[in-house]
């Protein structure tokens, strides 16, 4: 499978304080990939890196196969927080677009405004926080990119605005097959949209794949306190935790667990993310654990 | 977006953990089980869904797919998702003798001591770990 993105030993430092360290990570093409991680994960570090408009202090970055340059007509970018120009309407955003942009889809464009409803003459300062995402990613789709990056795209909208977004960003990729990579802390809804997940904590990939795969292979044991030391070939321990009496373990297996003396449970995909957040703070950063492409 | 009143529509219970694509494949072979789907039937378009539900069109496509390799529709390209074969009576009519030995061994698990609980988990991880084997 070709890579979206690839970051090799990355590190971005400011001053003293860095940013992302030593980030080395592989995201396939062709997939809508979650990033989920903490604050201070080095999320929104990754995605300027990608987009170009960060230099690397150290490492490798690569995107679609190439060095990431700013104002790639081949990599779209919504930031946090989607900015617009205040001061400029709706059709000022959309001409500015076609000006700077080669491969700008005007037709999309105009079709996707009249969509949302966004009225051409408004200027973007009065549109309400759901009608500037959907400006912001407009004007990043009608790029036509191949690689679409959205930085917590939806963190600031009501769940109304929040599922228009999501439901127009699925119809841009069901239409034009670009793959897409979006951070976000709201897993539910990376549940829906997202094919792929990646979990960020520290800089490190504590866990990537796809995300059937990972509903499928994870589970919750929970019975008499036992030793973990004995769970078997093909099992991984993402997260335990034990009273006196019980053990509560977050277990990863291909196979089924057949063990009367376990309570065996399914996890949803938040609880996953969970396990491997808080999994993540007791042991070394070396127990990463790699999901199948 | 109004769909066609001849479609059915999907929904995502999220807290579910089973996985999207399944919970698609179960609502069609529900709908087909209840006779609300049947033989000739057109599933929405993946675009249909996407724009609809806010998931992801691999999932949707994924689907799709799996129904396709089950024998239950076939893609017509260009076209669209039709459906190829319902399940009305093909599984209701088997439901009566299935009931009776599920029954029995109710009795028996009741019979060994098994409170409601125990037997509860007891179906449930069974039922998974054979699924899970079958895939």
């Amino acid at each position: 499978m070709t890579s979206a993105l690839i970051a090799d030993g990355l590190t971005k430092r400011y001053g003293r304080r860095s940013a992302l360290n030593d980030c080395t990570l592989d995201i396939p093409a062709g997939h809508v990939v979650g990033l989920v991680g903490p604050n201070g994960a080095g999320k929104s570090t990754l995605l300027q890196l990608a987009c170009g408009l960060l230099d690397p202090t150290a490492g490798r970055i690569e995107v679609l196969g190439a060095r990431p340059v700013s104002g790639s007509p081949q990599v779209g970018f919504v930031a946090q927080d989607t900015p617009v120009y205040a001061g400029l309407t709706v059709a000022d955003h959309l001409r500015m677009g076609a000006h700077l942009n080669p491969s700008w889809d005007a037709a999309l464009a105009k079709r996707r405004i009249a969509q949302v409803g966004l009225d051409p003459a408004q200027k973007a300062g009065k549109l309400s926080g759901g009608q500037r995402a959907q400006l912001a990613l407009t004007v990043a789709a009608a790029k036509r990119p191949n690689l679409l990056l959205l930085d917590e795209p939806v963190a600031a909208l009501d769940p109304l605005a929040r599922r228009n977004f999501l439901q127009g960003l699925m119809e841009l990729t069901a239409e034009q097959g670009m793959s897409i990579v979006m951070s976000s802390h709201l897993v539910a809804d990376l549940e829906r949209v997202c094919d792929h997940l990646i979990v960020l904590v520290a800089s490190r990939v504590r866990v990537a794949g796809d995300v059937d795969d990972l509903l499928a292979t994870h589970h919750r044991l929970v019975g008499r306190r036992r030793d973990t030391a004995d769970l078997g070939a093909g099992r991984a321990l993402v997260e335990q935790s034990h009273t006196e009496v019980q053990s509560t373990l977050v277990v990863r297996s291909t196979a089924p667990i057949v063990d009367p003396s376990w309570q065996v449970d399914r996890l949803d995909l938040e609880d996953i993310v969970l396990a491997y957040m808080s999994g993540a703070a007791g042991d070394g950063p070396d127990r990463v654990l790699e999901g199948q492409r | 977006m109004k769909w066609g009143a001849e479609v059915i529509e999907f929904h995502l219970d999220a807290r579910s953990g089973v996985a999207p694509y399944m919970q698609l494949i179960r609502q069609v072979r529900h709908a087909l089980r209840l006779g609300v789907l049947n033989e000739g039937d057109k599933l929405p378009t993946v675009k249909e869904v996407v724009a609809r539900v806010a998931i992801n069109p691999n999932t949707v496509s994924k689907a799709y797919r799996e129904l396709e390799y089950e024998g239950l529709v076939t893609a017509r390209p260009g076209l669209g998702t039709f459906v190829t074969r319902t399940l009305v009576g093909d599984s209701l009519s088997k439901h009566e003798p299935l009931r009776q030995g599920l029954a029995r061994w109710l009795t028996e698990a009741r019979e060994a001591g098994l409170d409601d609980e125990s037997i509860e988990a007891l179906f449930l991880s069974s039922f998974r770990a054979f699924s899970e084997a079958r895939g």
